[in-house]
């Protein structure tokens, strides 16, 4: 596998001057990693992951997640409408899914009033949508592999041990 | 009357000399807040998988409080019989041949006072784990110290161990891979120690803790070789692999008549290890293998990086085919280990141990634990770098 992607897999935040260092190869080297699997569409890009609980400007924003049932298109399937409805700047993630509905569609907007419009003017009138059911995230515990409250305590830990 | 409590010591334990280790810890501790980045430490930076912390709450959750038999539970002894059986080859009897132990370091204890009578010799290579050599002491048993050398990565050879042995050699201890030096043998290089041990009748205690985090080749058990399981005590744990040190929780297997023995003592001293400790390693044996293969890869990068910059550096430094220390040689800065890692830790602030701790074939080198984040290794290089510039004369 290409070390650079091993790297990213660990989940690390590693700058590209470390990831040179741990696996062994120059900076460049690592920027050419970069560029192929950016070319090869693996590596779409870097986000912070955040918490925007403790941040009282962010605080405000909502988000929510929501069951899509739509009628499939002879030709296209669920890929046509599924491109279409993830094009929506709000839409921060969206799948196909199996079982009671069809798509799961992430949302994130300024304010609760902002994700129901979206919901009821621009996703539930695509054509082909047959019914929606929106989930409001109430509170927030894990996000992509980080605990937002990390009791882990390593001051106790030995700095010399046998 | 005044007294010195002093005389009730008993006078082998008086005569245990001070770990270096402890000396060292001393002066690290001593630097508290300040900024030091420690490859001092002889443990994962892991912390426990969850799945086996929540198992361990769940038992304490369901009144899992009382003790169990002697030997472990049996459900633990099954796992960890067809877990031997799997990874290392060979098979080992739940009922009679398991014993689980309070961490490695009981189940050696327990070993040297259920073999030893006073005066028996054991041979043991070194640079070695600190506890081998005052293990022996406290059974007054003897010790023979075999040599290993970073021309041989630290491998036991078997011409080492004919050249060191002696008249009433009765037991032969290995750690491989070895803390501190990470050295450990082929297959090929096994076989002639078992031959050895063969031919002078000896009983093998093989302490394979860090046999999961073997890097090149594929770890082999010396009681998997012909003829051995019968002479060896097969010693392991879940500290290293499965990132469990405090739970102290490890096993010795083995002919039945030997495990007796050992479990005799085990008895009337520990009773058995804590339920709680056995509950969580029934769990990592049961689920625990993709973590351990996890952590396997992280620290086979992690040696990389280090062996690498130590030689780019100047600190010659092999490639440890397992375990996570690194154990370079520093002679060539002009310094001897001990003062190497303490100006290192005055100028750098960073920890690593003297090599003499782990015996005087360590001399020359300092163990450096790679068990730590990329960021802080790269950290710790980046400043043993600088310290070695400026120790190299001009």
């Amino acid at each position: 596998m290409n070390p650079v992607l091993q790297l990213l897999l660990e989940g690390g935040s590693l700058t590209t001057a470390q990831m040179a260092q741990v696996a062994g190869i120059s900076t460049a080297e690592v920027e050419q990693h970069l560029e192929q699997l950016k070319k090869d569409k693996i590596f779409l890009g870097w986000r912070p992951v955040l918490d925007l609980s403790r941040e009282a400007a962010a605080a405000a924003s909502v988000r929510a997640v929501i069951e899509v049932k739509v009628t499939p298109e002879r030709g296209g399937g669920f890929n046509r409408f599924a491109e279409r409805i993830a094009k929506f700047d709000e839409v921060e993630s969206c799948y196909l899914m199996s079982g009671a509905y069809d798509l799961l569609v992430f949302v994130r907007g300024g304010s609760l009033q902002k994700v129901a419009a979206f919901v009821s003017e621009k996703l539930s009138t695509v054509e082909g949508v047959l019914s929606t059911a929106t989930h409001f995230m109430l509170r927030c515990y894990k996000e992509q592999g980080f605990l937002l409250d990390d009791d882990a305590d390593n001051s106790a830990r030995l700095t010399v041990s046998p | 009357m005044s007294t010195d409590p002093k005389k009730w010591v008993a006078g082998h334990v008086a005569s245990l000399p001070k770990s270096g280790i402890r000396d060292f810890f001393d002066l690290v501790a001593k630097m508290k807040g300040q900024d030091v980045i420690s490859l001092g430490v002889g443990e994962p930076d892991f912390v426990t998988p969850w799945h086996v912390r929540e198992a361990a709450i769940y038992a304490l959750e369901h009144g899992k409080t009382y003790y169990t038999a002697n030997l472990g539970l049996i459900e633990l002894r099954r796992a960890i019989s067809k877990y031997v059986e799997e990874h290392f080859s060979v098979a080992y009897r739940p009922e009679d041949q398991v014993l689980v132990t309070v961490g490695v370091s009981e189940a050696v204890d327990l070993a040297f006072r259920a073999f030893c009578n006073p005066g028996d010799k054991v041979m043991y290579h070194q640079p070695c784990y600190v506890s081998y050599h005052p293990s022996v002491q406290l059974v007054h048993a003897t010790g023979i110290a075999v040599p290993t050398f970073a021309k041989d990565n630290f491998a036991l050879t078997a011409e080492a161990l004919r050249a060191a042995w002696q008249p009433g050699a009765k037991i032969l201890m290995l750690n491989l891979p070895c803390n501190p030096t990470g050295g450990t043998c082929t297959r090929e290089q096994l076989e002639k120690i078992a031959e050895f041990c063969r031919e002078k009748d000896l009983l093998v205690l093989s302490d394979e803790i860090y046999s999961e985090l073997t890097f090149d080749g594929v770890h082999t058990s010396i009681a998997s070789l012909p003829g051995m399981a019968g002479r060896t005590i097969f010693l392991h744990g879940f500290s290293k692999a499965f990132a469990m040190t405090g739970w102290r929780i490890g096993y010795a297997c083995g002919p039945a008549v030997l495990i007796d023995a050992m479990m005799k003592v085990h008895q009337y001293s520990m009773m058995c290890a804590s339920i709680i400790s056995q509950e969580a390693a029934l769990e990592a044996l049961t689920r625990g293998w993709d973590n351990v293969c996890r952590m396997r890869e992280q620290y086979h990068r992690r040696r990389d990086l280090v062996v690498r910059r130590f030689n780019e550096i100047g600190l010659t430094c092999h490639s440890p085919r397992g375990s996570f220390y690194a154990f370079p040689d520093v002679t060539g800065t002009g310094l001897d280990e001990k003062q190497f890692a303490v100006e290192l830790l005055a100028a750098e602030k960073v920890a690593v141990v003297p090599g003499q701790a782990f015996g005087a074939n360590g001399a020359g080198h300092v163990r450096a634990c790679f068990a730590t984040s990329y960021e802080q290794l790269i950290e710790a290089c980046n400043r043993i770098e600088r310290f070695v510039a400026g120790k190299r004369p001009a």
